[in-house]
């Protein structure tokens, strides 16, 4: 699975199991505006570090903090190379 | 058996004979008038500050009668004490002589004068069982990191719960721990067999099926361990070899599961789960067969006094430690005298229940979790035999909870696959707990580290 995909089915499964709705995820999508709080965000962060091996928050070098979808999965993108 | 000493309390008039069990012998009590284990060097310990160190806990419980009341302190440690704290525990106890075993710590070079060896079988001989003193009892409490703390306890403290206690019919009672007997819970065990009754005592590399099969041939009717203890027997297929009268839990929070279990397992048997520290003392027994203990036990007055501080339960009785020996030490009690167990209560619906330690806190967002809260919710699913709640850093909330989880015995291949477990048991946390308790990750895991001490191991926080 690809890690936009891996992505996109955490995303999806966190708001299901945190009974949220999810906004239809685009990459121009706010963060912010997804329907989904920061439990759910650390959950994620969580379980892609499990199924991916990577934590890019937790990285040595400071990260911007992603502000669409698409800059979430482009950090994961980039930390994965 | 407030007053005197242990060998007084077992020569006392009317006391019926007794024997204490160890893995290869059995020693029966009422030798120790004319023999000893301590090869006819008992005179030598007089007066001094005995490091007490044997692997064996048979060796060790003879040493202890022998020693009280003759020994001007007696510093118990279980064999898994790592060497490199024997010297700050020498230093802090001001221990100068040693017993010990063939298989005991080497001591050569740490300032003892004088060192005994002790044997697990007796020695005959004329011994002068003459009591000089109160002696003092010193236990160690593993820290979550560093030396142990050296507790000074008293003969009459360490029995404090037997004051006024029936003694039962003759050949009545047989005790049994999974605990060593140089642990507090484990001596407060001891301590009950001397009083009233034989014993068998544990060892630490002794299989749990080997343990019970030899409790059960000596025919055990009292024995006690830590919810984690009892798990393990339970899953070891032979719980059901012994068959006691009562049961009793003590050293970490008995949850509702495995009291349940208990009670399927052993349903002629008195389960009873204990509030006891190695400083507050043993502090009360609930009989009920319900995790956690009615309000009304907490009574501010008489000989044991129990209330809730700023969450915590606190304890004063006559069976709390004195003090921490050594240099720069806090006190047991605080300016009135309880102890503040750090210990986490709630109280639900008139009946407190235990939440966890106030250091073992995990902060997820800025909410508090307790992990035994989370284990306890899960060891309810009928699949789950034990579980560990622990924190994992997270960069959104600071942390999230994970849980590590062992499943029961299979019964005929019905479990489900791990999959389909690990989301029915994700769900049920969310039906009873708040969304941040609920454990982000769930895995099922062969096994869960103890510690020597029977407690379920856990990440300093």
């Amino acid at each position: 699975m690809s890690v936009r995909s891996t992505i996109t089915s955490q995303f999806q499964q966190v708001a299901k199991e945190q009974d949220r709705t999810l906004a239809p995820l685009s990459d121009e999508m706010k963060l912010v505006q997804s329907g989904l709080d920061s439990l759910s965000f650390a959950i994620i962060v969580a379980r892609l570090e499990e199924t991916l091996g990577i934590d890019p928050f937790n990285a040595a070098a400071a990260v911007e903090f992603p502000v669409t979808f698409g800059d979430f999965v482009r950090l994961y993108e980039d930390s994965a190379k | 058996m407030t007053a005197g000493s242990l060998w007084e309390s077992i020569s006392a008039a009317g006391r019926p004979s007794a024997r204490l069990h160890g893995t290869r012998t059995a020693v029966d009590l009422a030798d120790l008038a004319h023999a000893s284990s301590l090869g006819g060097r008992l005179e030598e310990l007089r007066d001094r500050n005995v490091l007490l160190a044997t692997k064996s806990q048979l060796a060790a419980a003879l040493a202890l009668i022998e020693l009280d009341g003759v020994a001007r302190r007696i510093v118990l440690c279980a064999p898994d004490l790592p060497a490199q704290h024997l010297p700050a525990v020498i230093r802090g106890a001001a221990a100068d002589a040693c017993v010990r075993d063939e298989a005991g710590p080497a001591v050569a070079g740490l300032g003892l004068a004088t060192c005994v060896t002790a044997e697990p079988q007796l020695l005959r001989g004329e011994v002068p069982r003459r009591r000089s003193r109160a002696t003092e009892w010193v236990l160690l409490t593993s820290g979550t990191t560093g030396a142990p703390k050296l507790v000074l306890h008293s003969l009459a403290s360490l029995t404090s719960a037997l004051a006024g206690a029936q003694r039962p019919a003759p050949g009545s009672v047989l005790w049994s721990t999974f605990y060593d007997i140089r642990r507090y819970g484990g001596l407060a065990i001891f301590m009950r067999a001397v009083h009233s009754g034989s014993m068998v005592l544990s060892d630490a590399s002794e299989p749990v099926i080997d343990f019970l099969s030899r409790a059960a041939a000596a025919g055990v009717t009292h024995i006690s361990g830590t919810p984690s203890h009892w798990r393990r027997a339970i899953m070891s297929g032979a719980a059901r070899t012994i068959a006691p009268q009562y049961v009793r839990l003590s050293g970490e929070i008995a949850d509702q599961a495995v009291l349940d279990a208990l009670r399927s397992t052993y349903p002629a048997a008195t389960v009873a789960h204990a509030f006891a520290s190695t400083e507050a003392g043993v502090a009360f027994e609930v009989r009920d067969g319900l995790a956690g203990f009615p309000a009304a036990l907490l009574v501010a007055s008489g000989p044991l006094e129990l209330k809730v501080a700023e969450d915590t339960l606190r304890i004063r009785s006559a069976g709390t430690a004195e003090r921490y020996l050594g240099e720069n030490v806090e006190p047991i009690r605080g300016p009135d005298g309880f102890v503040d167990t750090g210990d986490l209560l709630e109280e639900r619906a008139g009946r407190y229940h235990f939440m966890g330690r106030r250091g073992g806190v995990i902060n997820v967002g800025g909410l508090k979790v307790y992990p035994e809260e989370i284990e306890a919710v899960i060891n309810t699913h009928p699949w789950v035999r034990m579980s560990l709640v622990k924190a994992r850093r997270n960069a959104i909330t600071g942390s999230v909870v994970t849980a590590e989880v062992v499943l029961t015995e299979d019964r005929q291949g019905a479990r489900p696959a791990a999959e389909a477990l690990t989301r029915e048991l994700a769900e049920s946390c969310r039906r009873s707990l708040a969304p941040h308790k609920v454990p982000a990750m769930i895995r099922i895991v062969p096994s869960l580290e103890l510690s020597p001490s029977g407690k379920l191991v856990r990440p300093i926080a």
